[in-house]
Formats: structure tokens, sequence, C-alpha cells
């Protein structure tokens, strides 16, 4: 990886990560780091949507299927082997399996990216539907019971030397803090490999990549694939961080809000989406603490406004606006030195014209 | 004997719901090729208005049949003006935009009527009995209304000078500005139509289902399902879809409980995309409308 | 002595509906060959093309490209025999920049430090020095075609399969790409569909004329301008 000044800002933004992680737990109290948790893992979620959507050009609106299996799995994992760390794993792998076989029909079938969308949806909430169902005592995996829409408990993480000892809320925290960290740094390092440069290749034109001798199908899976890992891995923060898992982790509401953390933040960047999550998690807080105004009905005008007016998102947006800012500076600076010179020359003149 | 024919009407009633619950978003899809995602919110609109007109005293039949269509319907064309105007062509914008606007209308049903079901009406007419088995005689009516909707859509686009330039249109576009045809003003009563439909099935199936704000999302799954398996015909495409996933999921249904039988439906759809990205009528009844 | 045929097609039909674009054609081209497809607009040469290079696959018939038959392969699996291809509406990488697409072309077939050097290679063929880092989608139009054109050249095919090089250009960015298309066949064979005549003139070759969806002649330039036929159904039609 080489230091372009996109890299550089990353570098400062992994470090603030990081001075965040470490100092947070002494500045802020136990219960907002509690909730921290629960955002961090939407972070996640935002970051990998971020990836295969701004990166890829894959437009999946079902990025949260892949966080709710990955939090469903690793709940009854846990649960079945009482220790977390096989959970862990089996967790992250049934998200990238499960997004490997439908992104398998998905993109060797040709779908348009529309139908894409369409479809992804439509089996998150099919996922919403079917897990509501399971509050019958037949519905059970090994000894974890799924609980139709009340739900399963999730056992808490522990580390993988000390099976029997679960981490504390507030670590949890940590984890998912470099969960975050680490699964940035991996995507920031994807896009800039062979394979990342080629996904957005495949964005900017898909037949001029196939006309050049890549096979986008396997592409678009693999980077797809990898999204859903890392949405799975959100998804097990996810459960750590509230405690329990429940249908509602599928439903219309959250892919909506996944979608617009990225519109929001921008396609086409990595800290747009998670920002856009941080901001709006807690938007949508302080407007459920205010209850005057719906969030549904605040959300949908934010994703109408963004698409009529904002569509490339705020960071972007920013960093042109900056960018075209500083030229213009510079631009300033050099013609009032210019102007400087100039004005200096013509009084010299001037001077001269005295001296006559 | 009897259970058969109780079978086969529930599976044919199975069928019949899901192309009323598709027929609308198959119309915008078809002519436009817009997909509306907030088509689950044009029937619950389409429910409100029924249960909110049938509770001041409206007659039912009124409130089902011609309010709830109108009503949606208005609000269609002024959803086309207010927003889908500006995104013709940009098909994933405009899916984003239509899920804003279904976010919009759940939340603003919420804040007027609140969260949770408002007073239900229950389904006239009864109910017929079939030897030993009982059947509500509502859902006949629904599936004669379904079917009586069917013919109305086919006569409108096979009779009507609407129906014949929104063909052309479906067709192309430049077709239809050849032809001096304003395409913005079809545009515009296709939607309306579309919503319209929808609003009626919002409507009839409300005394079934009852009303929530959220209740667009039970219905748009499956309709997006039927629509895309049925590719871009409205009518052969919408009816074919919803006769093989309806029946598969009536007849799963029936031998092994609902669960699995939504599960087999949506493995068959699956399936299906995969053989047959365009949908059925893609590949089969290209000429159909 | 003549060089091995090295593409050939075997009554290579393709229907759309009741349209035979393209119709029984039986088609070779030799080694190092520089071929010129034309004819009038509808002769079914863009779709041969198509054919061709896996954008379509023919309703019946064979594609066979040396020993491969490539009859209904996807563009990347053509691709990969060694295939250049460039579309006739410049496919290009519009948010990347210059070098970045055509690094993506080169580096498919070779490692890191390869791809780079054959990269700055190919801008310095195509003298595309100057606009190297400018994002692709900013660029005129001639200059995405010779963009385009880099991607297929950095890929160093043996075949070159081209679909109007020079639609939309200037007459000196056709003579550039007349040079260009020249230095090309130096090391590949090269088919050029185009219905620019004075292009086809510039590049002198041997041309087969399609209409109807078949071929109606295939000689040098001078022998098919001269031939009745040919000015009927192109000349005489209105084409260029």
């Amino acid at each position: 990886m080489s230091w372009t000044r996109e890299n550089r800002w990353r570098a400062v933004l992994v470090l603030a990560g990081v001075i965040f992680t470490v100092a947070a737990p002494g500045v802020l109290e136990l219960f907002t780091i509690i909730n921290l948790s629960t955002v961090i893992a939407l972070a996640i979620l935002a970051l990998s949507l971020g990836l295969i959507w701004g990166y890829g050009g894959i437009l999946c609106f079902g990025q949260t299927a892949f966080f709710g299996i990955g939090a469903y799995a690793y709940t009854i994992a846990a649960i079945n082997f009482g220790g977390s760390s096989w959970a862990v794993l089996i967790a992250i792998l049934a998200a990238a399996v499960f997004a490997a076989v439908l992104g398998y029909f998905m993109f060797y079938g040709r779908v348009s990216d529309v139908y894409m969308a369409v479809i992804t949806l439509t089996v998150t909430l099919i996922l919403y539907s079917l897990l509501r169902r399971t509050s019958g005592p037949e519905y059970k995996i090994g000894d974890a019971l799924l609980g139709g829409f009340n739900g399963v408990t999730s056992p808490p993480l522990n580390l993988p030397w000390a099976p029997y000892m679960p981490l504390f809320p507030e670590h949890v925290f940590y984890v998912g803090m470099a969960v975050l960290i680490i699964g940035y740094i991996i995507c920031a390092w994807l896009i800039q490999t062979h394979f990342g440069r080629v996904s957005v290749a495949i964005r900017e034109n898909e037949l001029r990549a196939e006309l050049i001798g890549y096979d986008t199908r396997f592409y678009k899976l693999a980077m797809f694939t990898i999204g859903g890992a890392i949405a799975g891995a959100g998804g097990i923060i996810f459960a750590n961080g509230v405690g329990r898992v429940t249908p509602d982790i599928f439903n219309l509401y959250n892919s909506a809000l996944a979608i617009i953390w990225v519109i929001v933040g921008g396609r086409g960047t990595l800290a747009g989406p998670v920002m856009g999550a941080f901001a709006l998690f807690y938007l949508t807080s302080w407007l459920g603490t205010q209850g005057v105004v719906n969030n549904n009905l605040v959300l949908g005008l934010i994703l109408i406004v963004f698409v009529l007016a904002v569509p490339r998102g705020l960071l972007p947006t920013f960093i042109s606006w900056w960018d075209g800012a500083r030229s213009r500076r510079a631009m300033q600076r050099r013609e009032l030195k210019v102007r400087r010179k100039r004005s200096r020359r013509s009084s010299d003149q001037r001077e001269v014209t005295h001296e006559k | 004997m009897d259970l058969v024919i109780a079978l086969a009407l529930q599976i044919v009633y199975g069928i019949a719901s899901l192309v009323l619950i598709s027929l609308g978003l198959a119309i915008i899809f078809g002519m436009m090729r817009v997909i509306n995602l907030a088509h689950g919110e044009f029937l619950m609109l389409g429910g409100y208005t029924v249960v909110i007109s049938t509770n001041q005293g409206v007659n039912i039949w009124f409130a089902m049949l011609v309010l709830a269509p109108l009503v949606v319907g208005i609000i269609g064309v002024l959803v086309e003006r207010l927003l889908i105007q500006f995104l013709y062509g940009r098909m994933v914008d405009t899916l984003l935009a239509t899920w804003g606007l279904s976010l919009l209308f759940v939340g603003l049903v919420t804040s007027i009527f609140g969260a949770q079901t408002a007073t239900t009406i229950s389904p006239p007419l009864g109910v017929i009995q079939i030897g030993d088995y009982s059947s509500s005689a509502y859902e006949l009516f629904l599936i004669a209304v379904t079917v009586v909707l069917l013919l109305l859509v086919y006569a409108v686009l096979k009779l009507t000078k609407l129906g014949l330039v929104a063909r052309a249109t479906m067709q192309s576009d430049e077709m239809a500005s050849a032809l001096g045809v304003s395409t913005k003003r079809i545009y515009m009563i296709t939607f309306g139509l579309g919503a319209a439909v929808s609003g009626l099935a919002g409507g009839l199936l409300a005394p079934v289902t009852g009303v929530l704000p959220s209740i667009g999302a039970t219905y748009i799954a499956k309709a997006f399902i039927t629509v895309i398996s049925g590719g871009a015909s409205i009518l052969a495409g919408t009816t074919a879809a919803s006769i093989l996933l309806g029946g598969i999921n009536g007849i799963m249904a029936f031998l092994t409980g609902p669960t699995l039988g939504e599960v087999a439906l949506l493995a068959a759809a699956i399936i299906l995309i995969r053989l047959l990205p365009t949908g059925i009528t893609g590949r089969f009844f290209r000429k159909s409308l | 002595m003549k060089s091995e045929i090295v593409v050939e097609t075997r009554n290579l039909s393709m229907h759309f509906g009741g349209v035979k674009a393209v119709d029984r054609v039986n088609f070779n081209l030799r080694e190092n060959e520089l071929r010129c497809l034309i004819g009038p607009n509808g002769a079914g040469k863009s779709t041969f093309f198509k054919c061709l290079t896996g954008q379509l696959a023919p309703t019946s018939g064979d594609v066979v490209i040396r020993d491969f038959n490539g009859t209904g392969r996807l563009p990347h699996q053509i691709a990969r025999l060694g295939v250049g291809i460039k579309t006739q509406v410049p496919n290009v990488f519009d948010g990347l920049s210059v070098t970045e697409n055509i690094w993506l072309a080169a580096r498919r077939w070779h490692g890191a430090a390869r791809a780079r050097s054959l990269t700055s290679q190919t801008v310095e063929r195509l003298k595309l020095g100057d606009i190297r880092a400018d994002t692709v989608g900013q660029l005129a139009h001639g200059q995405r075609q010779w963009v385009e054109l880099g991607m297929v050249v950095a890929a160093e095919p043996w075949l070159v399969l081209l679909d109007e090089p020079a639609a939309g250009m200037t007459h000196d960015e056709i003579e550039r790409t007349v040079e260009i298309i020249r230095e090309i066949n130096q090391q590949s064979t090269m088919i050029v569909v185009e219905h620019d005549m004075q292009f086809i003139r510039m590049i002198s070759s041997k041309v087969t004329v399609f209409h109807e969806g078949r071929i109606l002649i295939e000689d040098t330039m001078d022998v098919v301008t001269a031939d009745p036929r040919v000015r009927e159904v192109y000349l005489g039609s209105g084409g260029s």
C-alpha cells in the first residue's frame, strides 16, 4: 500500500479509531459504552455494504440478511458449543456461504442490478417472515430454541483460551472496535489490490472488463462473499451488544437503514458509510427521545432528499468541495502574488514618472 | 371429494391473492420500467381508506370498490408528478427514492393513526359449507374480483386508445414520441392506474388481514417475486407466475404446513429466476400483454 | 505459401425473431491478415462481429478461433484466447484514469512489474502521455477511442477485432488511428469493421462486403469498389 493522499487520511482515521477505543471507556459512562457496541456492529454492516456497493457496484438491498445470519448462527452455535470461538467462525462462515449461494444464483444467472436489489431485499424479508414463525417448541437447532418473534438470547463472547469466562458487556466494545478497525483496514487494502481494482473496473464498465478477459461473474461473487463475511462479523457484535437476536434484524426498516447510511455517507468511500451509521443512529435515537416525529418519516425524507439533491453522499461531496476550495485558494494566492508584483511594478513606474 | 374441492378452492384463492397484490406493481413495472418500492404502502393506504371510511359509516362495498382505488390513484398521480417524473431513466435512483417514499408513508400513517392495528372490520358475506369443510364466501368473492380485474386490465390495454398508446410506449419511448404522444401524460396516467389497482387490492384484503402501518412489508416480498418471475408482460406474466408460485405454495402448505409452503415458494422463485433471468414471459408468451 | 487459417466461421447464422441478421456465413481469415468488413447499415457486419466476440450467441453454425470452438462462449473466454476486442460504442472505464484503464488490461495477463512497464510502453506507443493521469470520462470522443485501443494493445493479443475504430473522429484523428492500426498489424492478425470507405482505402487491405446478412464479395478494395453489385447495394444506397 503506497502512501497516497487517500491512504494518509485512512491512516489518520485508523489512528483516531485506536485512540477512541483506548480513551472512550475512561471518559464515557458505562451505559454509553455498552450502547456503543450496538452502533459499532451497525457500522461494520455499513462498511460491508460500502465495500460491495461503493466499490463493487453490487446493488444489495438485503445486506442485513448476512448480518442477521451472522447473529443467528453465532447465537445458535454458541448455545450448542458452550463457548464462543467456534461460534464466531461458524457465524462468519455461515454468512459468507449464504452470500456465495445467493450470489451464485444472481451473478451466474446474469440478473440485472435492479433485479438484484429486489431479489436481495425479498430474500431478507422472507427470512424475516420465516423466523417469525419459529415460535413452537419443534423449531430448535440442537439446544437452541429459535423462539419465533421473541428471538433467542445470545451467549456472550469469551476469550478463546477461557471458554467459561464470558466477557463483560463493556469489553464487547473493545472487540467491536477491533473488528471495525481491522475490517476497515482489510477493505482499504482490498480495494487497492489487483482484485479490488478489477472490481472497481467492473463497476465502471462490466462489458469492457469482460472484453479484456476478466470473468466478471467470479469477481462479483467473490466481492459479494467477502461483503457477506464482514456483515456476518458485524452480526456477532450485534448479538453481543443487544444480548438477544430476533427476526426484527431482517425487517424492512433495517434493510433501509443500511442503504441510507451508504447513501448519506457516500458511495465510493469506506469511511462515509461508517460515519453515516454513527450519525443516523444518534439522530434517530435523539428523535426517539423527543417523540415529536416518527423515525420512518425522517428516514424516508432523508433518503428522498439525498437521491434528488446530494446523490453522491456527504463525504465525496465534502471532499470535492474541499479540493475545489483548496485549488481556489491556491489560485487566489497566485493571483494575489501576480497582482502584488504588478502593483509594485506600476508603483515603480509611478516613481519613475515622478522622478521625471 | 369435499376435501379436494376445499383444497382446490384454497389454492385458487392463494393464486388470486398473489395476482391481486402484484398486479399494480406489474402494471407500473411493465409499462414504465419503474420498480415501485412503495408498492406495499399503496396497498396499505388502500386498506386504511377502507377501514377508516367504513368506521365513519360509509358502505363497505363502496369503500372497497370505489374509494380505495380512487384515493390511492390520486396519491399515485401526485407521487408521479412530485417525485418519479424527475427520475425517469435512472432505475436505481427510482428504486431508492420510492423506498424513501415507502418509509415516508409508513411514518405518516403511524404519526396520524398510531402504530397499532386500526379498528378492524370483519369480512362481509359469511361462510359457505362444502360438505364437512367451511369456506369464507368472501374468499370466493375475491377470486371473482381478481378475474374481473384481469379482464378489465386486458380490455383497457387491448381496446382503448390509452391502452394502444401505453403498449406503444412499452415497445419504445421514441416510437411513442414520434407518434406525437405525450409520454409524460401516459406515464402519469399509468402510474395513477397502477396505484389505483394497488389501492383496490389493499382495500379488498383489509377485511381479511386487518391494517397496520407496516403491513406493506408483508405484501411486498411476494409481489416482487411474482412480478420478477413473471417478466415484463403485465397480464400473462403476473398470471403465469401467480399460478405457478401460488400453486406450489398451496400444495406444499397443505402437505407440510404454511412455513414450508413459503420456503417452497421462495425456492421455486429462485430456481425460476436462475433458469429464466428475464422471467417467464421473457422466454415464453413474449408477444402477450 | 499461404499462412494458416486462424479464424473460421461455418454456416454462422444469427436470427432475431424472423430477421436473419447473419445468414449462413462462411468466413476465413489467415494469420497476419488485416481484413475489413464493410456493408451498409443493417448488413449484418456488427452482428457478425458480436458473434465472433461472444457478445451474442449465434442461432446456429460455428465460430472457430485457431483450434478452439468459440461458438457461444462468453466475451472473457474469447479474450482469454489472446483476442483483443474494441466495441463500436467506446467501452472504457469512465471513472478511472488513462493509465489505470490500460494497466487493468495489461495486468490481466502479466505480473505486477511486467504490467507496469507494458502500461507505460502502451501509453508511449499511442501517444497518450499528456493525458495519462486524466479521468477517461472527461476526455474527448477520439481520445476515448484511443484509450480503448490502448487497452486492446496492452494485452498483446495475436488477434485484434475492431468495430468502427474511427467512428466520430476528425480527419487528423483518423489518420493517427490508421497509423496505429498499421502498427498493430505488424504483430497481430486483424479484423476491422468499418463503413467509412475512405478509412478503408487508407488501411488498404482485403475487404469482405456484407449484404443482407451474407457475404457479397471478398477482394481488394479496388476490385470491390469496381464491382457493380457493390455499387448498387452499398454506394448506390447512399452509403459514404
